[in-house]
This record gives C-alpha cells, structure tokens and sequence, in this order.
C-alpha cells in the first residue's frame, strides 16, 4: 500500500501558464450526468456493502429507479433548454437494460464514460486482469452501443485500485489508440485539468469534475437543503469565473437523477444552469472536448512548468 | 453479581480537578488582562495545513476526515490534497487583503515533501506551529511513551530544521494526546500547545519537563468542526464566527481581555464556494481599533509579560 498516490506532482495554483479556452471563455462549463444501474440482488464484495440493509433494500434501489423511469426526461429537459449537451458517466449495462434512454442522449449528440459495469459492482479486490476485463467491457459495450470512443473514466462508485487510471489508458489506446482513454473524473485536487503520470507513460489528462459540486455528495451526504445548493452552484461559478479571467478554470456538475430531478429540488438546479450559462464567457462543453483541448493546447506547457518546479525544488 | 469495592472509592475527590496538569480558575474571576496598545480582543488566525496518508492505519482511530473507503480513497485523498496546491493560495491572497498575520500548523511531513509551499508560507511571514508528524501519526493512550518521544522529536527537528524558526507551538493531530504528550512537548522545547479547548484565554498548564502554556485554539468555531461535524452551512459558519467575535469583543470591553482563535482547513474554505464566505469573517473581524490580531506566539508574549501569568 502506498503513502502518497504519485500520479501527479504538487503543482501550486500560482503562476502557472495561462490556459485559453476557446473563444477566449473565462471557465469551460460541463455537466456530467450519471446514469446509473443499480442491481437489486448485486454478489456480495469483500470490502464493501453494496446496500445497507438485507437485500432488497428496497428503498435505495427504488429512489435510483426512479432516476431513470421518472429523472432522466426532466434533466434531459433542462440540458436541452439551456443548450448544454451531456457528458454521461454511464454504468453501461445500462446499455442493456434501458437503451431508450442511451437513445435519447445519442439522439442529443452526447458523450458517453465509462462508469464500470453496475454501480454495484466494486474494483476492491480485482485482479489487474479483471479490473482490466471489467474497463474493456465498459469501453466496448460504450461502442458497440453508440458508435463512441470512450474518453473518460469514473470508476463504478469511486472504487479504485492502485492500477486503475494506467488501465484505463492503456485499454482505451489498444481498442482504439489516441482517440479512446484519454482523462479521469476520479481525483478532486485541482479546478483545472492537470496531467497525470502513468506507468506506460502516455498522455493523460485528469479532470476537474468537483465532488463539492457532486450533488448526491450535496444532499445525501453533506445534507444540504436544495436552495443552498443553488448558492453553493452559483457561489462556485462565480468565483471559478472571476479566476478564469487570469488562467481558464473549469467547472464541473455532477448529477444523478434521482437526485437533482426530483420535484423538490429541480428548480434549484434549472436556476443554476440559468445563471451560469447567463453568462458570456463561458464554454459550455463536453468533458472530451474539454479533455482534448487540454491535450492539443496545454498539456505539454504544463509538464514542462511541474518539471521545471520539481528540478528547482529539488535544488534547493 | 457485584463491582468491585474500588468502583466505590474516590481518590480525585477533592477541590479542583482530578489531576494536577492546570489549576481550576474561572474566566470571569481572573485579573483583567490588557492586551498591547490598549486593545482588548486578540484575534488569533490558524490554517492547519495537512498530509492524508493514502495507506491510513487508522490507529488507534480514524482521523476525522481522513479516508473512509477502501483502500486506495483517492476520493478523500485528492480532496484533502485540493487544500494544498489550490484552497491555501485563496486564503492566502485574502490574508493579504485584509492584513491578517495567521500562525501556519503543518504536518512535519508535508513540509518536507512540498518545500515550495513551505517557501510561500515563510515569505508570507507566518509564524509555524508544528502540526505532528502527518494525519494518520496520532498521539493516543496506550502508546508507547518512546514511540511518542520519536515522533515528537522527529516532527519539531524536521520543522525546525525546514523553516530556520524555532518551533515554539505545537498542535495534535486531531487534538488527540497521549498522557505524556504534554510533557514531550516541553522536553522539545515547545512553549505552547494548542489542543485543549477549555478556556478563551491562554493558561499555564503543568509537565514533567517544565512549564507549557495552553493556547486553546477553538473547536467549536472551527471550519471543519461546523461544517464537517456538524454539517451546518458555510453561511451559518459564518454567522457563527462573527457573533463569537461580537460577544468576545463585547465581554473583552467589560471584563478585561480576551482571545478569538479561528482554526481553518484550506481544502475545506479554500474551496471556490466558501472562500467567499472566510473573506465575509475576515471583513467582520478586522478593521477594529480595540482588535489585536497577531499570530499565537506574540499573543503568548504579551500575556506572559502582563505579569498575570497564573501561577500553579
């Protein structure tokens, strides 16, 4: 077991080279929905429960349910209305058992990510072969399903191995070479997309996609009533833009539908996207869009200046 | 069935308390203290600065906040580190706008691996407090008094060596002590320690190895504690600290002087929606002329040197 997790090098958030998001936008705006399957009588995992309760839990597997019979269309609703197009963190069995759904966001020109196989359904304990197995089957059945090269990765329930982001890229670069497996939604140090360090030595972006932003992390963890959650949004923007004035900064909300597109807690989250997309310099994109620009733009100045740091730190 | 007859007796029973580490004395009864210039509140500023071990032990316990899921959290780990490369350089450009002096209490550990931080923080003229080793080394009962002599030694030395200060004050990690802690603190020459939170005013606390003055560095206003504990919103925070400040401030006009001590977590406030809310305390907070804000160190100094130091 590791102390520190060395895919990447401190890098202060002072001085760094200046990031320029298309059209000169102050912050790159995306919302990633994730879709969700949960499985009612999911096999048990040695280092974590998947429900709290003898199965059925009932009420978990009902409230998620009704994310995808009732949430989706709401959510699906408002993206549409404020002109936003998805970027979804798909569990892909999903694929399987609701493809109208997978329809409707190809029908949008979405994008889909791999979120494993069922959010029931843990990396703890895999072998590299089978953790290797399980993004395979994400990444193929993605395609298979939607013509899209997979691009992104979070992994199911953020259960990770020591492994996981090498296997990613590495997986997504032999189906596909530099058109799959290029960034990660799995780390929450930085607010802008920074490079990450793999064993194969590949480029490979992580990106900003905000756990303080997550709202099921919001509501069912931190507890949060649906209106502060608008502040918190709209707090997060503002200052989130006011920085990108300097450097471009990126923002990022997580959904799910069983959460925000509740009845009770919608109109909060129709307000925020009004507010920020009420803005002009924002690029309201996809997490590969973002991901890929990074890569052509920025990525190589970015290593040069946390190499350049590093040797001077190591020099003093 | 029955207890044995010792769950009966009562050997600490007396006026006072049941140990000998700090005398019994009520706030509102002291001598009134007079900080420098006249001021009658000391505003003490702390960040805590932190290293979350991705392989935590979680001995004895897990450390609040730490990592909760199975091995390897890089949920928690990511989210704790955010507070080192991004949160502290928004707290520390708004310590630069509202003219704070805050004490920095870092992980000996971190300063070791990130010395650019360290840099930034000495050239922002803060005093050091040492934080201990890293947040999975936790002080506890039943450790071992040599393995705690090590981990002491190890994270004032380290610290010291890294900064060119002397360490002069010390917070646990999570606040948690071991009996003999006290005493390894002053043996490493540490004059004032920062975890026990029973008093609004500094207090002389007793060791094995020489006198250690108490600087209680609030729990109950304290970011993480509101927010993380107590889940309580970044706006109620807010409201929190500044009717703490308005009664500290008020009492410190009636009965002699008093301390605010504010304990922050960048990867907690330096997030993009709650910096705006520590700029709120700090515009409520300073910018009063009966307001001394100083680091714990100075604070120390003068209330030493008004002569009311209690005395055991």
């Amino acid at each position: 077991m590791k102390e520190t997790l060395g895919a990447y090098d401190y890098w202060p958030y002072e001085n760094r080279p200046k990031i320029t998001w298309p059209g000169g936008a102050r912050v790159a705006f995306w919302v990633a929905p994730n879709i969700e399957y949960y499985e009612l009588d999911p096999p048990l995992n040695p280092q974590r429960k998947p429900w709290p309760t003898p199965h059925p839990s009932v009420p978990g597997y009902a409230i998620r349910d009704y994310g995808n019979r009732v949430g989706h269309q709401r959510q699906m609703a408002l993206l549409d209305k404020y002109g936003i197009r998805g970027s979804v963190s798909l569990s892909v069995a999903l694929c399987e058992h609701h493809p109208e759904i997978i329809e409707m966001c190809r029908e949008r020109d979405w994008e889909f990510f791999s979120h494993g196989i069922y959010n029931t359904r843990y990396t703890y304990g895999m072998s590299e072969a089978q953790e290797r197995e399980m993004i395979r089957d994400g990444i193929g059945t993605i395609h298979r399903h939607t013509g899209q090269k997979c691009a992104g990765y979070l992994a199911p329930a953020l259960s990770h191995s020591e492994r996981t982001l090498d296997l990613f890229a590495e997986v997504g670069q032999e189906l596909f070479g530099d058109e799959a497996g290029l960034y990660t939604c799995d780390l929450f140090h930085d607010d802008q997309p920074t490079p990450i360090r793999l064993r194969s030595g590949r480029r490979f972006v992580s990106m900003p996609y905000s756990l303080e932003m997550n709202d099921t992390i919001v509501y069912a963890v931190n507890r949060v009533e649906p209106r502060h959650y608008l502040k918190m949004l709209k707090r997060h923007f503002d200052r989130l833009y006011a920085e990108g004035a300097e450097s471009g900064t990126v923002m990022c909300i997580p959904t799910h539908n069983y959460q925000i597109s509740c009845p009770h807690r919608i109109k909060a989250f129709e307000e925020a996207l009004e507010y920020i997309t009420g803005h002009g310099d924002v690029w309201v994109a996809t997490g590969r869009e973002i991901a890929q620009h990074y890569l052509d733009h920025h990525y190589d100045e970015a290593l040069r200046d946390i190499d350049a740091r590093a040797a001077a730190a190591r020099r003093s | 069935m029955s207890l044995d007859q010792d769950y009966l007796t009562y050997p600490w029973r007396r006026h006072g308390y049941d140990h000998d580490r700090y005398d019994w004395s009520m706030l509102a009864k002291r001598p009134p203290v007079q900080w420098p210039g006249g001021k009658s509140l000391a505003v003490w500023i702390n960040v805590s600065l932190q290293f979350y071990p991705l392989n935590q032990r979680g001995v004895p316990f897990k450390v609040p906040n730490g990592m909760t899921m199975p091995y390897p959290d890089l949920r928690h780990y990511s989210l704790r580190d955010y507070g080192n490369r991004v949160g502290i350089y928004r707290l520390l450009e708004a310590f630069e706008r509202f003219e704070v002096r805050p004490t920095f209490a870092i992980n000996a550990q971190l300063a070791e691996q990130t010395p650019y931080l360290l840099e930034r923080l000495k050239a922002q003229g803060g005093e050091f407090l040492c934080h201990g080793w890293n947040m999975d080394h936790l002080h506890h009962g039943g450790q071992g008094r040599d393995e705690e002599a090590a981990i002491v030694k190890r994270s004032v030395e380290t610290l010291h060596r890294l900064t060119g200060q002397p360490i002069r004050g010390w917070l646990s990690p999570a606040r948690s002590q071991s009996w003999n802690t006290p005493d390894l603190l002053a043996e490493n020459g540490i004059a004032y320690c920062a975890d026990w939170v029973n008093d609004d005013m500094p207090y002389a606390f007793a060791t094995d190895s020489g006198p250690l003055a108490m600087m209680p560095l609030s729990t109950e206003i304290e970011d993480q504690f509101v927010m993380c504990q107590n889940l309580h919103s970044e706006d109620s925070w807010v409201e929190q600290v500044q009717d703490a400040f308005d009664f500290l401030l008020q009492e410190s006009k009636e009965q002699g002087g008093r301390m605010l001590a504010l304990s922050l977590h960048p990867w907690l406030v330096g997030q993009p929606h709650r910096i705006g809310c520590l700029e709120e305390v700090l515009a409520h907070i300073t910018g009063h002329d009966e307001v001394w804000q100083a680091p714990a160190g100075e604070i120390l100094d003068a209330f030493q040197s008004a002569g009311v130091r209690e005395t055991r």
